[in-house]
C-alpha cells in the first residue's frame, strides 16, 4: 500500500512520465513551430550552447573531469580506482568510451585469462601479485547492494615454465627475483618434473619453475563484468561511441639546455556516435588512454609524435595490434585434473579446460610470420606447423588430439619492449596512458588501474612504483626488458 | 531500527549455481513472501535516498570485515609461544577441536572457553585438527599452516573455506593424510584440482559440495589424481539423469531376444 503510494506520489506516474521525457519533437516539428521557437530563443539568449528542444540523452555528457578512452578490463580498472581513491564521494565525473559494447574484438575476453607471477622484471611481479589479491577478495573489492556475489572461476593450478640448457641460468636468476618479490615459486629438475606430471616428456628440458600458489586462470568475462557492475554503481558514466578529435592547446617552452618544446593540453574530446555522424565534444581535463591494441592510434590522433624524429615530440607510442590465435583442442589420453598452464621452452603453451579433456592452448609467432591483424581469422595451418609439433614432443598424448574450435585475438603489442606503458605523457601533458601490456594487461589490469588512478590524483605512484614503465623509456631508450617473455 | 537491521538483506545469501557467472548480469532473485515485499521497499528506498543506500553498503562491508577480524592472527601468542601454539589457539577460539599426539581432543565448551594447559605441550606435535563449522577463511589459514606435523584436518561445512584456501595446503603436503571438506558451499572442481600436491593424502572426503558442477566425474578424476587415497564423495551416478527420450525409447523397442 505504502509502495503503491510511494510509487504515484514520486514518479512513476504517467502524469510524470509524460513531462520527464523529450519525446514528441517530431510531431510539434510538423508545423515548422519547432524552428521558429528556436530561432526566438536564440534572439533572446545569443551565444547560449543550451537547446532545450533536442533530445541529447543518447550522447555523452558536455562535461567530464576525466575521459577514459577505452572500456575494456584496464579503463574499468582505472574508472574503479579514480572513484575509489577519490578524497570526497562524487568528486571526480569519470566517462568511459567504449566503441564495441559487445566486446566482440576486444583483447580481454579473446585472452587464455591466465594470472602469473613467474616474469623476470620485479614491478611485473609486484603488478601481478597485487592483481591476484584482488581477484580473491573480488567481492569486496566489487561488492555491490542486492547483487549476485562474482563467481571469478579461478583455478589454482600454476603455471609449469620449462626452460632448455640454454634458458636455465636465465630462469634461475628469475626465480631469485621472484622469491625475493614473495612469489611462491619453486625450481624442479627433469627427475622431480617426471614424477610429479609423468605424462611430461622431460627430453631437452633442464630446469622447470612452478607456481604453487597465486597462480592459475580465471574467467576475464567474469572480471570485466562485475568492474563493469561497481564502476556503474559508483557513478561513472558510459558512453558507447568513438573518439574522433582532440582539441588542444599548445604552448612553448624551452628546456634547461635550450630546445624548444611545444607542450600540448586537451581540452576537448569529440566522441562520435556508432553509426552516425553525429558527435559530441566532451570537455575535460584528463584524458585516459587505456584502447589497448588501438592506443597507438588514439596517441596520434592527441598528436603524440608528430615532430622530427630522434625528437621527444617525434616518439610515438610503440603500441601495435598483433593478432594471436588460440586453439581449443580434445584429447581423450590427455593429462589430468592437476595440469598446470604449461609453457615450453619453445614458446607453445597449453591449459586444461573443464573436466572433459579439453585443452587451450598456442603459441607466439615470431617477429617474420607476424600474421596480418586486419581481421580476426584463424590460420588452422599455423596449429599444424607451429603449435602441434612441441606440444606433441612435450606430452606424447597430444599426438592424438582434435582441434574442435579456435579463435583469434589481440595483443597490445609494444613494440619497444613488449612492457606496459603507465603514466602522463610528456609533452601532452594530460594525456595519460595504460596501454601495450603485451599479453599481461588482463592480469595487470587491477593494479595498473590502481597506479594510474594514484598518478592522476596524487602525482606520483604509491603503491607500485612504475616509474620505470613511464613514456619516457621510449625517447631514452631504456628498454625494460623481460627475459623468457612469452 | 534493529528489527529492520536484520531484515537489510544485504548479499544474497549463497552462490546460485543456476546462473552461471554473472553473464547475465542478472539481479538476485529475492526471497518470497513477506521477505520479499520488505526487501522491495528498501530497495526502492535505496534508489532514492543516497542515505539508505551507504548505510546499506557500510553494512555490507562491515560484514565482511567481521570475518576478516574473526581470522586476525594473534600476534601476541605467537610472539611469546610461537607459531605453534598461537596456531592451536586460533583453532580452539574458532569453535574447532585440537588433538595433540597422544593426548585428548581439547574442545571449548558450549560458553566458548578451553583449557589453557596445552601452552605447555610446545614440543607435542599436533596430529589433528578439527575445524568444523568454522569462520576460517584465506587469511586464517596462516595461523593453521604452522601446524607442521597435521595428519587429520576436518574443514567440514566451514562457509569461506574456497578454492584459494585448498591451494595454500601444499605446505602439509609431507604429513597430511586425511582431508574432509565435506559440505563447504565454496568448494568446486577447480580447487580439488591443486590437491594433487597432497600425495601423502590416504582419505578424502569431497562429498556435498554444492559447487562442483559435476560431482560424479569430479570424484573420478580425483581418483585419478590422488591413486594411493580412498576418496568419499557422491555416488557416481548421482550427477546422472537418465533423459526423457531415452525412456521413452526404451519403452517403444522391441524386447531384446
Amino acid at each position: 500500500m505504502l509502495r503503491r503510494a510511494l510509487r504515484l506520489g514520486l514518479g512513476r506516474g504517467p502524469l510524470s512520465r509524460g513531462l520527464g521525457t523529450h519525446r514528441g519533437d517530431s510531431t510539434l516539428d510538423q508545423n515548422g513551430k519547432l524552428s521558429e521557437i528556436k530561432k526566438k530563443i536564440q534572439s533572446v539568449l545569443p551565444g547560449g550552447a543550451w537547446n532545450p528542444l533536442y533530445n541529447t540523452s543518447h550522447l555523452p555528457p558536455e562535461h567530464s573531469d576525466v575521459v577514459i578512452v577505452g572500456g575494456g578490463v584496464i579503463g574499468l580498472s582505472v574508472a574503479y580506482w579514480l572513484k575509489r581513491l577519490e578524497k570526497r564521494r562524487g568528486a571526480i565525473r569519470v566517462l568511459v568510451v567504449e566503441r564495441d559494447h559487445t566486446y566482440s574484438r576486444a583483447s580481454t575476453v579473446l585472452s587464455v585469462g591466465g594470472i602469473r607471477q613467474q616474469f623476470s622484471v620485479p614491478e611485473n611481479i609486484q603488478l601481478s601479485l597485487f592483481s591476484i589479491e584482488f581477484l580473491r577478495n573480488i567481492n569486496e573489492y566489487l561488492a555491490v547492494v542486492d547483487d549476485p556475489p562474482l563467481d571469478i572461476q579461478f583455478n589454482p593450478a600454476g603455471y609449469l615454465l620449462l626452460a632448455s640448457e640454454k634458458g636455465a641460468a636465465v630462469m634461475e636468476s628469475n626465480v631469485k627475483v621472484q622469491r625475493q618479490e614473495g612469489a611462491k615459486v619453486c625450481l624442479m629438475s627433469p627427475e622431480q618434473l617426471r614424477n610429479k606430471f609423468p605424462w611430461i616428456n622431460t627430453e631437452g628440458v633442464a630446469l622447470a619453475s612452478y607456481g604453487m600458489e597465486h597462480e592459475g586462470w580465471f574467467d576475464p568475462w567474469c572480471l570485466l563484468q562485475g568492474l563493469r557492475r561497481k564502476v556503474q554503481s559508483m557513478g561513472v558514466l558510459f558512453c558507447h561511441g568513438e573518439v574522433t578529435r582532440f582539441v588542444s592547446s599548445s604552448s612553448h617552452a624551452v628546456t634547461t639546455s635550450g630546445e624548444e618544446v611545444t607542450l600540448k593540453r586537451i581540452h576537448e574530446v569529440h566522441v562520435k556516435r556508432d553509426h552516425s555522424l553525429e558527435y559530441q565534444p566532451v570537455e575535460c581535463a584528463i584524458v585516459i588512454n587505456a584502447a589497448g591494441a588501438w592506443s597507438g592510434q588514439i596517441a596520434e590522433l592527441a598528436g603524440v609524435g608528430k615532430g622530427p624524429p630522434g625528437t621527444l615530440q617525434g616518439t610515438r607510442l610503440p603500441v601495435e595490434l598483433r593478432k594471436r590465435y588460440v586453439y581449443f583442442w580434445h584429447c581423450p589420453q590427455g593429462p589430468g585434473l592437476e595440469t598446470p598452464f604449461v609453457i615450453d621452452a619453445s614458446g607453445a603453451y597449453f591449459r586444461r579446460e573443464g573436466l572433459g579433456n579439453n585443452y587451450l592452448g598456442g603459441c607466439s609467432p615470431t617477429e617474420e610470420e607476424e600474421p596480418d591483424p586486419g581481421n580476426l581469422e584463424v590460420d588452422h595451418d599455423f596449429f599444424q606447423n607451429k603449435v602441434w609439433p612441441p606440444l606433441a614432443q612435450r606430452v606424447p598424448a597430444f599426438e592424438t588430439l582434435k582441434v574442435r574450435n579456435a579463435w583469434a585475438g589481440y595483443y597490445d603489442y609494444n613494440t619497444f619492449d613488449q612492457n606496459g606503458v603507465v603514466g602522463p605523457h610528456p609533452l601532452v601533458v594530460n594525456m595519460y596512458f595504460a596501454t601495450g601490456f603485451s599479453g599481461h594487461g588482463l592480469q595487470q589490469a587491477p593494479a595498473v588501474g590502481r597506479a594510474v588512478a594514484e598518478m592522476v590524483l596524487d602525482g606520483h605512484f604509491q603503491t607500485i612504483n612504475l616509474s620505470p614503465f613511464l613514456f619516457n623509456r621510449f625517447y631514452l631508450g631504456v628498454k625494460v626488458q623481460e627475459h623468457n617473455i612469452i | 531500527m534493529a528489527a529492520s537491521g536484520a531484515r537489510l538483506h544485504l548479499v544474497t545469501p549463497v552462490w546460485n549455481r543456476s546462473t552461471r557467472g554473472i553473464r547475465g548480469l542478472s539481479r538476485a532473485v529475492g526471497p518470497e513472501g513477506s521477505q520479499k515485499k520488505g526487501r522491495s521497499l528498501l530497495q526502492f528506498l535505496a534508489d532514492r535516498f543516497y542515505d539508505v543506500q551507504a548505510l546499506r553498503e557500510y553494512l555490507l562491508r562491515k560484514q565482511v570485515l567481521t570475518v576478516h577480524q574473526k581470522n586476525r592472527p594473534f600476534t601476541y601468542i605467537q610472539e611469546r609461544f610461537g607459531p605453534h601454539v598461537a596456531g592451536v589457539y586460533f583453532i580452539l577460539k574458532q569453535g574447532g577441536a585440537v588433538k595433540f599426539q597422544g593426548k585428548e581432543w581439547i574442545r571449548s565448551n558450549a560458553r566458548g572457553h578451553f583449557p589453557l594447559d596445552f601452552v605447555t605441550f610446545q614440543a607435542v606435535p599436533v596430529e589433528a585438527v578439527d575445524a568444523s563449522g568454522c569462520a576460517i577463511n584465506y587469511q586464517g589459514l596462516d595461523s593453521l599452516l604452522a601446524l607442521k606435523e597435521l595428519q587429520s584436518l576436518w574443514l567440514q561445512r566451514c562457509p569461506h573455506v574456497d578454492d584459494w584456501c585448498l591451494s595454500r595446503l601444499h605446505p602439509l603436503a609431507n604429513s597430511l593424510q586425511e582431508l574432509s571438506l565435506a559440505g563447504c558451499p565454496r568448494i568446486s572442481e577447480r580447487g580439488l584440482a591443486c590437491l594433487h600436491h597432497l600425495q601423502n593424502l590416504r582419505r578424502l572426503d569431497i562429498s556435498d559440495l554444492p559447487a562442483v558442477s559435476n560431482p560424479g566425474l569430479t570424484q573420478i578424476l580425483v581418483e585419478e589424481m590422488l591413486p594411493s587415497c580412498e576418496v568419499l564423495g557422491a555416488d557416481w551416478a548421482q550427477g546422472l539423469k537418465s533423459g526423457p527420450e531415452e525412456q521413452s525409447r526404451d519403452t517403444a523397442s522391441p524386447i531384446p531376444a
